[in-house]
């Protein structure tokens, strides 16, 4: 028997394959844990499309069950959007070196400046708009100089 | 409908695969990859909707696909490969605001439009940059409109209410790129493939046919 307060524990901290310092709960990948007897249901959403990391993450949460029943749902809807990000998981992003996304919003297309992971500056520019991974783009930062991965607004 | 646009995606995808190693700068490179991995993407939850993807993928002789000739068509030089992406991001971006009246090819236009729409940009800013650029680029890029022009109609075939807003959208970024807006159609049919689309299938297919089940 499995108490969903035993399988969130164990599933929300499986981490991202391709970002392994923030956990698929901190990203908002982790939509619905349920516990049906000895079965575990848990409904995830990838970040983009083609997201490649999503049947690593499906292995990771199987696991983190190590044993139990675990039927793992992909859903596309509502479409994920980085403001399911947690504070706690932007925060580890820029430990890293990795500019978290900033709020989005629907109704004005606001272009924020970016600040630097490194030096906290808000002179910084983008090199490309596609990054080591569809989530993320390349920026540089004008004052200390160093080149770094933006997670992109979605 | 759901394969028309999943084998659009896969084949387009495929050839934005083909770029890499070859893209003009290392950027370029990195967003032809996540380009077609987007596609991807959307071609797998659309396979996923009518079949096996591997099977639509992997087992089907030319004459089964669906795909528009646009897509099929080698990649050429990167004038023609951006004017290609900006109709096709623009058809996915008019197409993916329509509601397709079911719900689970609702939530892959939810998502997918986000994609198409960031793929819009891209696509673009190098229209605009190479057009209103040199005489080299601009010639390379009026030669590639020129191309890409006639086979919008077939592109939006299979939802021709959009066709009318492609190709407002088109032309109004072709005009503020300084290039000139053709006039010419073509009477290309999906299903009635260029040889190109089999060259593409062979390397494509050339694995999964000869080791039937293999993984990789």
């Amino acid at each position: 028997m499995v108490t969903l307060a035993d399988a969130r524990t164990r599933i929300e901290a499986v981490v991202d394959p391709e970002l392994p310092f923030v956990t698929i709960a901190e990203l908002g990948i982790l939509r619905y844990i349920e516990v049906d007897g000895d079965h575990v249901n848990v409904t995830i959403t990838p970040t983009y499309s083609g997201c490649p990391a999503m049947s690593a993450i499906e292995e990771d949460i199987r696991a983190a069950m190590d044993g139990v029943d675990v039927t793992i749902e992909t859903v596309l809807a509502p479409a994920w959007t980085t403001d399911w990000m947690t504070t706690a998981g932007k925060t580890k992003l820029r430990a890293a070196g990795i500019a978290p996304p900033t709020h989005h919003t629907d109704s004005v297309p606001l272009v924020l400046s970016v600040r630097c992971p490194q030096c906290g500056s808000t002179r910084t520019s983008e090199i490309s708009r596609f990054g080591s991974t569809s989530c993320k783009a390349l920026w540089r930062c004008d004052d200390c100089l160093e080149p770094f991965d933006s997670f992109k607004v979605l | 409908m759901i394969l028309d646009l999943a084998d659009d995606a896969l084949i387009l995808s495929h050839r934005c695969s083909e770029w890499l190693t070859r893209a003009p700068e290392i950027e370029l490179d990195i967003a032809f990859g996540n380009i077609g991995l987007d596609l991807l993407g959307q071609a797998r939850s659309l396979y996923a909707l009518v079949g096996d993807e591997d099977q639509f993928a992997y087992q089907r002789d030319t004459h089964e696909w669906r795909n528009c000739t646009l897509v099929e068509l080698p990649n050429g030089d990167f004038a023609f490969s951006m004017m290609r992406l900006l109709a096709f991001a623009s058809y996915e971006c008019a197409l993916f605001s329509t509601d397709p009246g079911r719900d689970d090819l609702r939530a892959i236009y939810a998502k997918a439009i986000k994609e198409a729409t960031y793929h819009l940009e891209h696509a673009e800013a190098w229209v605009l940059r190479l057009g209103d650029g040199t005489d080299v680029s601009h010639a390379r890029m009026q030669a590639a409109v020129d191309t890409v022009w006639p086979l919008i109609t077939e592109l939006c075939s299979s939802a021709p209410e959009v066709e009318g807003v492609v190709r407002t959208q088109l032309a109004a970024i072709l005009t503020a790129a300084t290039l000139t807006v053709p006039t010419t159609t073509a009477s290309t049919r999906r299903r009635e493939h260029t040889p190109h689309l089999a060259h593409l299938l062979n390397e494509m297919q050339a694995l999964a046919r000869e080791h039937e089940g293999a993984t990789w």
